[in-house]
């Protein structure tokens, strides 16, 4: 089967860069171009943020995420709880309901103790406010010089939530897209923390569990949901492409209809940022059918933490495979998937 | 070239030269204010920021007159209209827009 | 954001998209360039080409510093860093410019100290914490940006910094102007003026394209308002048979630039005899150097520098769009070889570079989708 397989790798790039793991165009051909060849048995499986698969019956689904980030800690949370969150939300998004989380860390030697310990803390602090039990790991350390502290992996396993299933085949023209809070908040969060820039402002990461919103989504209008998504690295822009390619329709956003704090909009002004490729980890997106669209929103917004819940678009024929922002002159602008991380511009 | 924001300065930094602290949105970086010598911007003032450097003083005054003529575009050739709506002859040949 | 949003407002774009539509001629069309790559940006950013009739186009100019740098000198500063003493430092529209073996990002990767700064301040703060190491700062712009770089050459100057250079990349406007209306193959009815430039060298240095060239000129802001208003304005010069210099930007721009900065830069540096334009050949008197009373500072004199000329393939049409010959879509290369993920020219490297700009908020609108109308 190894040799039918190999084949069909479409990467063809010598080495690794720091773009393939970016979470945009760059990432995308990494993951297309060699690992689904690979390993899976069917190339043309749409990759979502968890797979489902039966276990005696029952549908059960399953994730993995890797954490890196400089630096550990910043305003909003640190490592631990990004790992904890992004893996329940990762399984909430693909409409499963975060039973255990295994985790791996991999520490740097040298790293003080007491990092570790605050990171760990963290970690048992965030699992418990999200409902999940760490019910196992590992350690590696590595040499100094080598992950930038520390590095964690997880795994998430979870029971389908019953009355929603996700499938992007199912998305439709008319379908509407509903967005949970503020974007760019963790982004913004991470690059004024880590001193580079000299700027400060009152912003802190928007780290949290998306489940609670995604159950009281799917009680308002489950049968109506057709596909979720956490916009994490690569931003929402980065998403919605995801989207627009995997249902082979077009994405419409009202620009101004997208909830983006005052902060984060200076920042990105003054970077030369757009706030839509900016990292966030504790929002989502999801595309709802057009009858039960309002009735999702306004559940999200009754939902503690859900105030900012937005309906920021909506699914059309054209553009197919691509995402347009649309202004209330009556102007568009495509928006793309970037290839790398966003950088800072003075031109 | 030229990503330049306008910015408040919120605070001036004693005893440095030439540096305010600037705010935008929210935003706070300081600034140098070296290139505005001539004309010393004051807490409160707005400036435009260029790589954490003031290239210039914001005139609310000119931004305001802008608006307004921004706002009555089109007025000019609407009144125009009016007046040749009520037939009142050889209006036909003057200037639209002006 | 105060002095952002209120030029923003989509009623009054509305309104001025009207006017302009009164104001175009039918039976003419208009070639109008935006000589600033922030205006293009601007121009695609806000898609403000969605609303104007279709007899006005709108062409791109070379105002673009990272597009317009032959990729010779990004090597010549890679090559400074080299040496993993030296602590390699640029504003972020450089770090994935491509050089022979990789962009700075691709060498930071590798094991380089490279390291994104907001200001050339900044660079001297790291020299300060790391005395050390040696910081050179990889400086481009036009004259927008060259003030600052003198500010901070003095700065350093002052502060006796032992172990902090600039590589200056710095060029001049008007030259690139003037390669423009030179060109033959070049026909333009008007400019839209840089805006931030002229903060720095005020409206006076563009009277001779009006009064020689017989062509309007007007200096305009960023803003969606700010660029519709001066396209009517250059309508109205052009219904009128005009050609003069106006200030769009007043509420930032002083008709006479600003004198301090001017005096900085004129401490600081001197004209090249010539340098090289990626797209455009050499020109003379268009690009800073450090006097030799900085040269302490210069990373060209500190540094063995390889200088080499790297030329773009044959295929690449750079040039051509960068004079506004051809449209980024009508170069053989876009959008096959040349993406922004595997540039070939500097057009597409720049994200404000007018093939950048282009392949990433235009060119996938298909004919239909024009009349697509904002929701409520």
């Amino acid at each position: 089967m190894a040799t039918a397989v190999t084949s069909k790798i479409r990467f063809h790039e010598p080495q690794i860069e720091m773009a393939h793991g970016a979470g945009g165009k760059a990432s995308r051909r990494l993951i297309e171009g060699l690992f689904v060849p690979l390993l899976c048995e069917s190339s043309t499986g749409i990759l979502g943020d968890a797979a489902h698969i039966q276990l005696d019956g029952v549908r059960v689904g399953i994730t993995t995420d890797g954490f890196v980030v400089k630096p550990l800690s910043f305003p909003g949370g640190s490592i631990g709880e990004l790992a904890i969150n992004g893996t329940v939300n990762d399984l909430a998004v693909s409409g499963v309901k975060a039973e255990a989380i295994v985790v791996t860390y991999i520490l740097e030697a040298g790293l003080p103790t007491e990092i570790l310990e605050a990171e760990v803390r963290a970690m048992a602090k965030a699992a418990k406010k999200a409902g999940v039990i760490i019910a196992g790991g590992d350690t590696k350390v590595v040499e100094h010089g080598k992950a930038d502290g520390m590095y964690i992996s997880t795994a998430g396993i979870g029971r389908t939530i019953p009355g929603v299933t996700i499938d992007p085949a199912s998305v439709r023209p008319g379908d509407k897209v509903l967005l949970s809070g503020p974007v760019g908040d963790h982004g913004i969060t991470i690059l004024l923390a880590r001193g580079e820039l000299d700027l400060e402002a009152d912003l802190t990461s928007d780290t949290r569990s998306v489940l609670p919103l995604v159950e009281a989504l799917v009680k308002a209008a489950g049968p109506g949901v057709r596909w979720m998504r956490d916009p994490t690295r690569g931003g929402m822009a980065t998403s919605l492409n995801e989207l627009a390619r995997d249902c082979r329709l077009g994405v419409a956003l009202y620009e101004d209809d997208v909830p983006v704090r005052d902060t984060v909009r200076g920042a990105c002004e003054l970077l030369g940022l757009d706030p839509f490729h900016i990292a966030n980890e504790g929002q989502f997106l999801a595309v709802v059918a057009p009858e039960l669209a309002e009735a999702g929103l306004q559940a999200l917004r009754a939902t503690p933490g859900g105030e900012n819940a937005s309906l920021i678009g909506e699914i059309r024929e054209q553009p197919a495979g691509s995402v347009l922002a649309l202004t209330r002159y009556g102007a568009s602008r495509i928006v793309d998937m970037l290839v790398g991380d966003p950088l800072p511009r003075i031109c | 070239m030229c990503l330049a924001i306008p910015g408040k300065i919120v605070d001036i930094i004693p005893d440095v030269r030439s540096l305010a602290l600037v705010e935008v949105a929210g935003v706070r970086r300081r600034v140098d204010l070296g290139l505005l010598e001539a004309d010393k911007p004051k807490k409160g003032d707005w400036v435009l920021i260029h790589v954490g450097f003031a290239m210039s003083k914001i005139s609310e005054q000119d931004a305001i007159e802008q608006m307004n003529t921004l706002a009555m575009l089109g007025e000019a050739e609407a009144a125009l209209q009016e007046i040749r709506g009520y037939g009142l002859g050889e209006e036909e040949n003057d200037q639209a827009g002006s | 954001m105060k002095f952002v949003d209120e030029f923003r407002a989509p009623e009054l774009i509305n309104k001025a998209a009207d006017e302009i539509r009164r104001l175009a001629d039918p039976s003419r069309h208009y070639r109008l360039m935006e000589v600033c790559g922030g205006h293009t940006h601007a121009i695609y950013r806000f898609g403000l080409k969605d609303i104007l009739p279709e007899n006005i186009e709108l062409i791109h100019g070379p105002g673009c510093p990272v597009c317009v740098l032959p990729m010779g000198r990004i090597d010549d500063g890679l090559s400074m860093a080299q040496d993993p003493n030296v602590i390699f430092t640029a504003f972020g529209d450089m770090m994935r410019v491509p050089g022979m073996n990789g962009s700075p990002l691709e060498h930071k990767a590798r094991g380089m100290d490279v390291r994104i700064v907001y200001s050339p301040t900044d660079a001297i703060k790291i020299a300060q914490a790391n005395p050390d190491r040696h910081v050179m700062f990889f400086s481009i712009g036009f004259e927008t940006t060259a003030p600052s770089t003198a500010l901070t050459l003095k700065r350093a100057k002052s502060l006796g910094l032992a172990n902090f250079s600039i590589f200056c990349n710095h060029v001049t406007i008007i030259p690139a102007i003037r390669a423009i209306l030179d060109s033959p193959d070049m026909r333009l009815d008007g400019f839209i003026g840089p805006g931030h430039v002229s903060t720095v060298i005020g409206c006076r240095p563009y009277e001779w394209i009006a009064a020689n060239e017989k062509k309007p000129i007007v200096v305009s802001g960023f803003e969606p308002l700010d660029i519709l208003q001066s396209i009517v304005m250059l309508l109205r010069q052009l219904k009128n048979g005009e050609a003069r210099v106006e200030n769009q930007y007043k509420r930032v721009v002083p008709w006479e630039g600003n004198r301090a900065a001017l005096a900085a830069m004129a401490e600081v540096f001197q004209l090249r005899p010539f340098f090289e334009w990626r797209g455009l050949g050499f020109i003379s008197q268009s690009a800073l150097r450090i006097r030799d009373t900085y040269a302490e500072w210069d990373a060209e004199q500190r540094f063995n520098v390889p200088g080499l000329r790297v030329t773009d393939p044959k295929a690449a049409q750079c040039g051509e769009v960068l004079k506004g010959v051809l449209k980024p879509a009508q170069c053989k290369l876009f959008g096959n070889e040349c993406t922004p993920e595997h540039p070939i020219g500097a057009l597409m490297v720049s994200s404000e570079g007018s093939c950048a700009a282009y392949f990433n908020y235009e060119h996938r609108k298909t004919a239909m989708l024009t009349n697509i109308s904002a929701s409520a």
